[in-house]
């Protein structure tokens, strides 16, 4: 099966007062149709800045190159008129907080239909069954009484089901969730992982999740992308990568995750904090944090090399390569 | 909503009961003794003269009697008799405070209009060319002193190139159209006096113009940073998101929000219009509130100033209730709660 979306050698550039500074650089990946693909790292990695140039949502003044080929066509040469005829229609977004990315004082109803009216063409009431559907669909009680209500009825669970009916409208084959968890409470968590899970096996829907947190990713994803200071640092299936990973940083990523039968100890943090903006250091992003690293890894970008089975890893000395 | 609408209009009742006491107390206050003042120096000197004139006024009774027998007579319209015109103070404040309230809404209608259209420009355009220039017609529009537009005005509309009349409701000439709100514009529309009323129309354009002026210019000031504030907001990029066209952001999503900021300050702009046209007024030869108020003030007739305090009140009021249910109409959290 061909690919969705097709990223190739992505760079983001953002508008800083020393200049353009590279955000992303270099990043090229691929969806599938119907796949859960994780997006991991840091705040600061690029991955909510390879998301918002999927969808021309870049700051002003920021400039990407590369190219981004969604169902054949280049996302990033689009004009601004074709764009948002494809953001929310084939590619949705989700956010992080729905408290905050529903608007306070529009109905459920409004926010639900206004884009259907708008792509679709639906009517008012064909939108409005639709989006009765959709409720139910993410499992909202009493979708008919949901629709006239306001979201800050609505607890934050609920609150994210209704963000992902919205974004589920016009039946996109891409959703983008950028920490579609991450300010809820971790036991509706799940609940929002399992949703997402559902609707991209009955709704051939292709998923791209970004998170800092390994255990959504270990949860749903089929397979995984670290980023690390605006690269790519291991790509490969889910088990690969988070069972043997190949690159220090994702070990250390997943070192410093709590073991439930690890205890305080075996805690381990990543020395040090992620480069920002426009103070990545030379050769790979990651040495200086890491504990393998090498005089060379100073001064030479490594580029991603195979190491497994549709697994690469930007790391050529490759010192957990034995360890697998 | 029906709580909601109730509480407020229990609490803006409550308000005008309070604003009666303070306007009660304050003429207490004054120096000066009313039997003096009324009777004259010979009936002063004879006590059953002044206990006479004591008990027929109620004088005679404590204050808090006296206080109730003033807000009943409030309460009926009754607001006393002006020392001036010796007429009672409700019929003249009936004839001039309509003209103020309908040349006031006027400039503020006309201030919303231009004023959240060139903030909504201003903030979509921000530090690009129309911004810039947008910034400088507002400082402009806040800097002016307003008697120095109205002179400028006057002379350029009016004077020199006679563009619009100069002062006055009317044209010279004209009678005032039969009485149902005392807006001479609705009234003749009413009575189908398409003359008189364009005529009203017309000579309402030069005062509202140059009070308007002020108001515009902070009215973009405050439309502009309400939706610089709100255009950063997730809901925003999430509109966006969803592929809408930037026409629709703009206007549901992020005009909506801001428009809470907006009318704060226009009610408060509406209520200084109403008080603060006194300069406007005389230049304009507009016989409405402003005028009689300074008139009022500068003969010391007291029962006209307390009615003029009273009904500018209550106008205040009667505007902050509105301002509270438009945002409870703007923003379901406030009517929710």
């Amino acid at each position: 099966m061909g690919a969705l979306l097709e990223v190739e050698n992505l760079t983001v550039w953002l508008a800083t007062r020393r200049g353009p500074q590279k955000a992303v650089d270099d990043v090229s990946f691929h969806v599938d149709a119907g796949e859960i693909f994780g997006l991991a790292g840091e705040s600061g990695s690029g991955k909510t800045m390879t998301a918002m140039a999927l969808l021309g949502l870049l700051p002003h003044a920021a400039r990407t190159s590369g190219r981004a080929v969604f169902d054949g066509r280049d996302l990033l040469s689009m004009s601004a008129k074709q764009l948002r005829s494809v953001r929310g229609r084939h590619i949705a977004m989700v956010s992080q907080d729905p408290s905050t990315s529903l608007h306070p004082m529009l109905t459920v109803e409004t926010q639900l239909t206004e884009h259907m009216r708008h792509h679709l063409g639906l009517g008012r009431s064909e939108a409005r069954g639709r989006a009765t559907e959709l409720l139910a669909t993410v499992r909202i009680p009493d979708p008919e009484r949901a629709l006239s209500a306001h979201p800050a009825q609505f607890s934050g669970g609920m609150r994210q089901r209704i963000a992902i009916a919205v974004a589920l409208a016009c039946q996109p084959r891409l959703l983008l969730a950028d920490e579609p968890t991450t300010a809820l409470d971790v036991t509706v968590q799940a609940g929002i992982l399992r949703l997402l899970d559902r609707l991209r096996r009955e709704q051939d829907l292709a998923v791209v999740v970004i998170t800092h947190d390994l255990g959504v990713m270990s949860a749903v994803t089929d397979r995984i992308c670290v980023m690390y200071g605006g690269r790519l640092a291991e790509t490969g299936p889910r088990q690969d990568v988070l069972n043997q990973p190949r690159h220090p940083y994702t070990r250390g990523l997943l070192d410093a995750l709590p073991h439930p039968e690890g205890g305080a100890a075996a805690l381990r943090p990543v020395p040090g904090s992620p480069p920002p903006l426009g103070r990545v250091p030379e050769g790979c992003p990651f040495h200086p944090r890491c504990g393998f690293a090498l005089p060379s890894c100073r001064t030479e970008r490594p580029a991603p090399v195979l190491v497994g089975e549709a697994h690469t890893s930007a790391c050529p000395p490759d010192p957990l390569g034995g360890a697998a | 909503m029906l709580r909601f609408l109730a509480r407020r209009i229990g609490a803006a009742a409550l308000l005008c009961v309070g604003i009666t006491l303070v306007s009660f107390i304050l003429t207490q206050l004054v120096p000066g003794d009313p039997a003096a003042a009324n009777l004259g120096q010979r009936a002063i000197a004879d006590p059953a003269a002044v206990d006479a004139f004591r008990s027929k006024y109620g004088l005679d009774k404590p204050l808090p009697v006296q206080y109730l027998t003033y807000l009943g007579n409030v309460l009926r319209g009754n607001l006393g008799e002006s020392q001036q015109s010796h007429r009672a103070v409700a019929q003249d404040l009936a004839e001039y405070v309509p003209a103020t309230i309908e040349l006031a809404l006027f400039a503020i209608v006309l201030s919303l209009l231009v004023g959240v259209a060139f903030g909504v420009l201003a903030a979509i355009t921000r530090d690009r060319w129309p911004d810039q220039v947008l910034r400088v017609v507002s400082l402009g529009g806040v800097s002016m002193p307003t008697f120095w537009v109205a002179l400028v005005a006057f002379y350029l509309l009016f004077f020199k190139f006679g563009l619009l009349p100069g002062g006055g409701r009317l044209d010279p000439g004209m009678n005032a159209p039969p009485h149902v709100t005392g807006f001479y514009t609705v009234d003749a529309a009413l009575a189908g006096q398409w003359d008189v009323c364009s005529s009203a129309a017309l000579h309402l354009v030069l005062p509202s113009l140059v009070l308007a002026v002020y108001t515009v210019g902070m009215l973009m000031r405050f439309t502009r940073a309400s939706m610089l504030e709100i255009l950063g907001n997730d809901y925003v990029r999430a509109a966006r998101a969803k592929g809408l066209p930037e026409r629709v952001v703009i206007v549901r999503h992020v005009l909506r929000p801001a428009l809470v900021a907006i009318i704060t300050v226009a009610g408060v702009a509406f209520g200084s219009l109403l008080s603060g046209a006194v300069l406007v007024e005389n230049i304009f030869s507009w016989p409405g509130l402003g005028q009689y108020a300074y008139r009022s003030a500068v003969n010391l007739d007291l029962p006209a100033i307390m009615g003029v305090s009273v009904v500018v009140a209550a106008v205040y009021i009667v505007m902050n209730l509105l301002v509270d249910l438009l945002y409870g109409v703007i923003d379901p959290r406030i009517r929710l709660t």
